[in-house]
């Protein structure tokens, strides 16, 4: 097919394309093939390490869900829906089942964006296809997992989600690596269509290893009336990790909001998010709320307002806890035209002594004390999600061992 | 042995004394007021007491159950059995209410605390967030309720408090200081400060002092010093010779 050679030919020209931020990624390093994975009927059926490192980061496979998307290394080894009003497939299989999907692919993240599109476009197609079909709605979630399972490997993901009119959907994605996994890569393309009047929450958490560099790309466009809660955490170390999804209210009416919770102990973190108010009456809002204990944690924000009545709030937070860390906050307002309502609001400080002594004149010690502040600090209140998203989110950013200090 | 023994304390903050030479004995059972106007060192003393590390001891001791615990930190005094209802207390994001209950005490019945507060719709809330003046206090009440300390300092516990609730904390104030028991059975005891005394309509002080410049210029009954005070003011109290010192 003439697109697809397109697509291919964007690729090869944008191989050594280096990214806008982040630090640079040696791809020639990694492995891009990895051994099969064997397929299985359900999730139910996978091995115990996959389920249990599934859980780990927020996807409970077990428990009542719309359905399930698993990949292993890169073998999509389940895909599976469990409810009619959404579909779930390995994205190789959808592109051969639906010519339609050739006017989604590539069509919001550029194969020539730089050279992890590149790379993913020049790769055979993994990921997941999900669709919400018109009208239908449903609260319990889709769980996703990609698991990165050998060392040295390129993991690349390319995902598309189309939620139809009238639809809502859930989605929670884990994306982590096991122990013994030294090295790796994880390049993951997602690109989300929220057509008119549909309801979107994705969560993302990820949990990776000291050696592992991840690079998602992810681009997000939302009809008229359509909304979308997207919600990232990450609280485990990684080597470089660079993010900055892009979303465009394209519809009178569209909402999008952005949660990021970050906690560091080493490595280089370059997240935030990229909002484009095309449309009349659409708002949005970001809020990262980042501590670091070590690394470096750059949290942007962008937000470009292009129509009057347009609003838009920023809201990034980050706590430093000790002199080996650096947060980075960089909130930018593009206004573009009359009658518009931006605002933002960056603190990074440390911990208010007044908070602390208030906690130390109950009972609690000083370390104690910090801990609950920072655990209370990475609480975010999220809107618009179900009652057990909820609870999971909680129950990882309550952990016992995100401290005020290493 | 005296529960609560302040000898000759002179604090400062910078280079500004706040307390000079002060001298303060509570003994088990009993619970004291402090009256006395603004910027005269009340709310230090409670501090001082409680240590938060803002201010400069620079002579004197605190003594608390025998042990000198002029230099000991704020958490192991909580420990030792102080506890604080502050006057303006921080708000903690993301921390809720009925998580620091069972944070400060694992064995307390949160439920049972906020319904005796009238609380339980905020168990959910951060502490103190968007709290009003009067739920403030409440959530003061209930954080101490939990933690049961030997010793209650309680800075304005009934400013911006509405009649109805004033009586609620004056409730908790009488059993955190065991007034519900007879006086030769209570070991806890209190401080209190108070500008206007209405709390003092609904709790149960022993003896009360009038603060000035930094140091006590009058100790006697509750009632009587208030009325005093009512009569001819704090200077009035200076140069009172009713009251002994």
């Amino acid at each position: 097919m003439q697109h697809v050679s397109g697509i291919e030919d964007k690729a090869k020209a944008a191989r050594k394309k280096k990214a806008v931020y982040g630090t640079d990624v040696d791809l020639e390093s990694y492995e891009s093939e990895a051994k099969p994975q064997e397929i299985v009927a359900d999730a139910e059926d996978l091995p115990s390490v996959v389920r249990k490192a599934a859980l780990d980061v927020g996807v409970k496979l077990d428990s009542e869900s719309s359905g399930a998307y698993v990949q292993m290394d890169q073998t999509p080894v389940v895909a599976k829906s469990l409810y009619e009003g959404v579909e779930i497939m390995d994205m190789a299989s959808a592109l051969e089942k639906y010519d339609f999907l050739q006017d989604y692919w590539w069509k919001l993240v550029a194969p020539d964006a730089d050279k992890y599109t590149a790379d993913v476009a020049s790769a055979p197609p993994a990921g997941y296809f999900i669709r919400a079909k018109k009208g239908m709605k449903t609260v319990f979630p889709v769980k996703s997992c990609l698991y990165l399972g050998s060392t040295d490997l390129n993991q690349r993901v390319h995902n598309v989600i189309i939620a139809e009119e009238g639809s809502e959907l859930h989605v929670i994605t884990g994306c982590t690596t096991p122990a013994h996994v030294q090295r790796g890569l994880h390049i993951g393309v997602s690109e989300f269509f929220i057509q008119k009047d549909a309801r979107v929450s994705f969560t993302m958490v990820h949990s990776w290893g000291k050696e592992v560099e991840v690079r998602p790309r992810t681009g997000i466009t939302i009809a008229e009336g359509g909304s979308l809660s997207n919600n990232y955490i990450l609280l485990k170390p990684v080597k470089t990790l660079q993010t900055f999804p892009t979303a465009t209210l394209a519809g009178r009416g569209a909402v999008a909001s952005f949660n990021t919770v970050i906690y560091s102990t080493m490595g280089n973190i370059d997240v935030g998010s990229n909002v484009n108010l095309n449309a009349a009456e659409t708002s949005a809002e970001s809020i990262s709320r980042v501590v670091s204990v070590g690394g470096e944690v750059i949290a942007r924000g962008r937000m470009t307002g292009r129509v009057p009545g347009a609003r838009a709030h920023l809201e990034c937070v980050g706590l430093l806890l000790s002199d080996k860390g650096r947060i980075y906050s960089i909130p930018e307002l593009d206004g573009q035209s009359r009658d518009l309502d931006m605002s933002h609001e960056a603190a990074v400080g440390r911990i208010s002594e007044e908070e602390l002594e208030y906690l130390m004149s109950r009972g609690l010690n000083s370390e104690e004390a910090t801990s609950v502040i920072v655990r209370g600090f990475l609480d975010v209140e999220i809107k618009g999600l179900p009652e057990d998203l909820k609870q999971e989110i909680k129950n990882i950013t309550q952990r016992e061992d995100l401290k005020g200090a290493p | 042995m005296w529960l609560l023994e302040i000898e000759d304390l002179s604090v400062s903050i910078g280079s500004k004394q706040v307390l000079k030479n002060f001298n303060l004995r509570i003994n088990r059972g009993e619970t004291h007021a402090l009256f006395g106007p603004n910027g005269t060192g009340k709310t230090t003393l409670l501090n001082v007491i409680a240590g938060i590390p803002r201010y400069t001891v620079d002579a004197g001791r605190i003594m608390f159950k025998g042990k000198d615990i002029t230099h000991m930190s704020m958490d192991e005094r909580a420990r030792l059995g102080i506890g604080m209802a502050f006057q303006r207390p921080p708000a903690i994001r993301g921390l809720r209410l009925k998580d620091l209950i069972k944070i400060i005490n694992p064995k307390a019945d949160a439920t049972a605390i906020l319904k005796k507060m009238d609380f339980e719709a905020f168990a959910e809330r951060d502490v103190n967030r968007g709290f009003s003046g009067g739920e403030v206090k409440r959530s003061e009440m209930v954080q101490l309720l939990a933690q049961q300390p030997d010793f209650v300092m309680l800075d304005e516990p009934d400013s911006g408090v509405d009649l109805e609730n004033i009586k609620l904390i004056g409730e908790a104030i009488n059993s955190l200081t065991q007034k519900d028991q007879r006086p030769s059975s209570r070991t806890k005891s209190g401080v209190i400060i108070t500008h206007f005394g209405h709390i003092l309509d609904y709790m149960k002080a022993d003896r009360a002092h009038v603060m000035l410049g930094g140091a006590i210029v009058c100790s006697g009954n509750p009632g009587e010093i208030l009325e005093q005070i009512k009569r001819s003011g704090y200077e009035g109290c200076a140069g009172c010779s009713t009251c002994p010192v």
